[in-house]
């Protein structure tokens, strides 16, 4: 078999001091959704972070379609094709939608609103409300407008580090609905998630994470029906 | 009771004094904004950058009257200013790229930012001082007045004159056309958008491929632009002194800390709040108040809350107030 599309290998590391990452391996495939999963401290959102080079790997590589981006730095991974959405801050506030969504298409030289309008048609609400200031929309349509920055690259890969936080369980389940949608056009997803439950429902591949390392890889339906994974993770 | 002549008394002596200021301190907040904005520190050089900027268009301005180059009514410092822009650009980036890029590189907290930008403040100063001096230098010429009082004294019959002055009205227009280029250049453009986005979201606006170095000298260019615009103005409807320049930093600031830092629409309002409050406050009322009254209640004392030399203890005790009551001012700046 091909080596996955995104593959972060072996990666250890951590922000300077003791490593928080030991040995971890995450990977997804081209169309396929991954998701990372794990309890509070477990590195989830460090072992993103390392995939899309926002700390210092002190061994592992990360290998994009092929080729070995680990020196590469985080701007320079978004010109490759990866697109990351943080956690928190991850829009401008006082900027409208558009504005939002054409700072994300910033460094296309190219007519971005075919791209766009990709967007609005994605998130309906975002077009309704596109002149207004990012800050003053609801939790959920923020992450929407946050979503729909980062696929103003069009990028290869997204990357989504806890989406759903926050969002009422409607609006999870909504955001999980378009999640899919994008990784149906041919994006990977990597995404961390604390609702492990429902990200795996829709996860073709899980990670669970322990303390900086690998506990179970599975698929996500997989992970679901093991009794282990369900006593230690899901809560039964 | 003579409201007309009250009026034409306060319009002379209070609002349009205060108009013609209060842009001048709009210019001024709208630098020392936009860099606490982007660059998030307090620049307490900027009051300097006024001085070095108006120096070198007085420098220019000297010589082009010199060689019998003038601008007909318009003072002639209107032709040097972009001589001026240019020179004050050059130095700030170059002061960037010498100071304040190392402090940058190192993730130096805002407080150390303020006190290097005091060591700033004080190499422009001595730089100013070194080649014009420490004295008031005059340069305006052109049109004296737009009315003059006796003119508009002649064409109403009032007895109260109403004089507006050559140099308030280019203030006042010179200003508005700046803040509308600036406001332009903020809310369409590429570069005006990557700058909001850098000063909204510092590391997203990194993650979208943002360049902090051009956003940067983009800022300092603009800074420049505004505070030499600024200078200019001040000077032509006063006078050119390096010492005033520095104390104008704390109205300034009180304008943009009024308005809420880091908010551009607040700098403009907030420069008019100062300049209205102090031209008011040092005011002597008895003039205004005497063609309102009736005539055995007119007042015996000048009216006056305040003499003129106290006039910066107005923005001082009003910055007191907000930084008390509104520590994020009138339009919701943020605080770093």
């Amino acid at each position: 078999m091909a080596d996955p599309f995104l593959i972060g290998s072996a990666m250890t590391g951590g922000y300077g001091g003791a490593d928080i990452l030991h040995g971890c391996t995450i990977a997804v495939e081209k169309g396929e959704i991954a998701v990372i999963v794990g309890p509070n401290g477990a590195g989830k959102s460090t072992a993103m972070k390392a995939v899309f080079g926002m700390l210092k790997l002190r061994e592992g590589h990360v290998t994009l379609d092929g080729e070995d981006i680990t020196r590469l730095s985080p701007q320079a991974r978004v010109a490759k094709g990866m697109g990351f959405v943080p956690q928190t801050h991850n829009i401008f506030p006082s900027m409208t939608v558009e504005e939002n969504l054409e700072m994300g298409a910033f460094i296309r030289d190219d007519d971005f609103s075919g791209t766009m309008g990709q967007i609005y048609d994605l998130f309906p609400i975002l077009k309704d409300k596109r002149h207004q200031p990012a800050g003053e929309l609801s939790g959920g349509q923020r992450q929407q407008v946050a979503v729909g920055r980062a696929l103003m690259t069009r990028p290869k890969v997204l990357m989504l580090d806890e989406p759903t936080a926050g969002v009422s369980p409607i609006v999870m389940d909504e955001l999980f609905d378009r999640i899919i949608e994008i990784a149906r056009t041919g994006i990977s997803i990597l995404m961390v998630e604390q609702n492990a439950r429902q990200a795996l429902e829709i996860a073709d591949k899980g990670y669970v994470l322990v303390q900086g390392a690998n506990r179970f890889t599975d698929t996500g339906q997989a992970l679901l029906a093991d009794p282990e994974v369900r006593r230690s993770f899901l809560g039964g | 009771m003579d409201i007309l002549n009250a009026l034409a008394a306060f319009l002379n002596f209070v609002f349009i004094p205060g108009l013609a200021y209060g842009a001048q301190l709009a210019l001024g907040a709208l630098g020392v904004t936009l860099i606490y904005g982007i660059l998030r520190f307090s620049n307490f050089a900027h009051g300097d950058t006024m001085a070095f900027g108006t120096m070198v268009t007085i420098f220019v301005t000297w010589f082009f009257q010199s060689i019998g180059l003038t601008a007909g009514v318009l003072p002639t410092a209107l032709l040097a200013l972009p001589f001026g822009i240019a020179a004050t650009a050059l130095l700030v980036l170059a002061t960037d790229k010498v100071v304040y890029q190392f402090y940058r590189r190192q993730k130096a907290t805002p407080t150390i930012l303020v006190i290097v930008s005091m060591g700033v403040m004080f190499v422009m100063n001595g730089i100013v001082r070194l080649f014009i001096g420490v004295d008031d230098q005059n340069f305006a010429d052109g049109g004296r007045f737009l009315i003059s009082a006796g003119d508009f004294k002649a064409a109403t019959g009032l007895a109260e004159g109403l004089a507006i002055k050559g140099s308030q009205a280019v203030t006042v227009i010179t200003a508005g056309l700046t803040v509308a280029v600036l406001f332009w250049f903020l809310q369409k453009t590429r570069t005006g958008k990557s700058m909001r986005a850098f000063a909204d979201n510092e590391d997203l606006a990194l993650l979208s491929g943002i360049n902090p170095d051009r956003v940067v000298q983009v800022t300092w260019v603009i800074a420049a632009a505004l505070a030499t615009i600024a200078g200019v103005l001040y000077g032509l409807d006063k006078s050119f002194r390096p010492f005033t320049y520095f104390q104008l930093l704390l109205p300034i600031f009180a304008a943009a800390i009024v308005g809420g830092l880091g908010n551009p629409l607040g700098a403009i309002a907030g420069g008019f709040i100062i300049a209205f409050s102090e031209v008011m406050v040092t005011y002597a009322w008895k003039k205004v108040v005497t063609y309102v009254l009736p005539a055995d209640m007119a007042p015996d004392g000048l009216l006056q809350l305040m003499g003129t030399d106290y006039k910066y203890a107005v923005s001082f005790g009003i910055l007191i107030l907000v930084l008390l009551f509104m520590p994020t001012g009138i339009f919701k700046g943020k605080a770093y």
